[in-house]
């Protein structure tokens, strides 16, 4: 039973990743991120995925901030926040995010405040989506290490030697 | 590998944790012995102590802590960053990288002495290309 659930686990995750790469949401830079871990960072790709949400929330309140300034738009200290975030965004493989960071800055290079914020509205989107789908995706990773790691022994093994 | 058996050595530059983890584990793969640090004060900060690497690989678009004003494009840090380094001496590899394309900057930022930029992000064909200049270097 057990075996099966490994199987299923990981067809889940590889399903998850095809319709995300299939919709943009992520590029092959995220396989670049996943081979990096290894044994000696087992949670390597979860550990920098989470920084960046941490950091990326921050940046987005910055933003928004700035923008709810109508007197004082601050276009020069959005384009600092959107750089960041472009190029944080663009070392996970978050394609779409990058995209609509690159949209956004466009506004900002022409002073454009509406077209500012449609871009943020935007860039919150799909943050959230990427959030929401990168933690099932973590989740279904997790289950999936918690079940390799439950041994049984083999039919023929004696009880007194169940790590034969 | 440099010729010898010893590792190459590199100093990742970079005010975003999430880019200075990922690059410091890229070039860790590749064998690469590397040390990362968050913005260009605290690169020059550990020349002057006497560490030396052969290539620094810097983001383009750090915002100086109490710096001046923004004024022309964003990557003047780095341009400041990049002609202090060679002012002390400092001869290795330096390479930026970019959140934008072709940029007014890069023709500063080479006067200066960067030996070369790319967009972001880091890649292993980027760090591919790095390892071949450095063995081009040393041989």
């Amino acid at each position: 039973m057990l075996g099966l659930s490994l199987d299923q686990l990981r067809t889940d995750m590889n399903r998850l990743l095809a319709i995300l790469f299939h919709q943009g949401v992520l590029d092959e830079q995220f396989l670049q991120l996943q081979q990096l871990q290894d044994e000696s960072s087992p949670n390597f790709v979860s550990e920098v995925v989470n920084i960046y949400f941490h950091e990326s929330e921050k940046l987005l309140r910055n933003l928004r901030a700035l923008l709810v300034d109508r007197e004082l738009c601050d276009y020069k200290k959005m384009e600092i926040q959107l750089n960041q975030l472009m190029g944080s965004s663009s070392s996970i493989g978050a394609q779409r995010l990058r995209n609509v960071c690159i949209a956004f800055r466009a506004a900002s290079n022409h002073n454009n405040r509406p077209g500012c914020l449609r871009a943020l509205e935007l860039l919150e989107y799909e943050y959230c989506y990427l959030k929401n789908k990168l933690h099932e995706l973590f989740q279904i990773e997790q289950q999936r290490m918690l079940a390799a790691a439950v041994r049984y022994p083999a039919p023929h093994q004696h009880l007194n030697n169940p790590q034969a | 590998m440099k010729k010898g058996g010893r590792k190459f050595s590199a100093l990742v530059v970079d005010d975003d944790q999430v880019i200075r983890n990922f690059e410091e584990k890229l070039l860790a793969r590749f064998e690469l012995e590397t040390k990362v640090v968050k913005n260009g004060e605290e690169a020059l900060k550990l020349f002057r102590e006497g560490y030396t690497f052969d290539v620094v690989v810097m983001d383009m678009e750090m915002p100086v802590k109490n710096g001046p004003e923004w004024y022309g494009g964003t990557c003047r840090p780095l341009v400041q960053a990049t002609r202090a380094l060679r002012a002390m001496g400092v001869d290795c590899m330096i390479v930026g990288v970019t959140s934008r394309g072709d940029g007014p900057e890069k023709a500063e930022l080479e006067a200066a002495g960067l030996n070369c930029c790319w967009e972001k992000p880091l890649n292993d064909k980027i760090v591919r290309t790095i390892l071949d200049e450095l063995a081009k270097k040393s041989s």
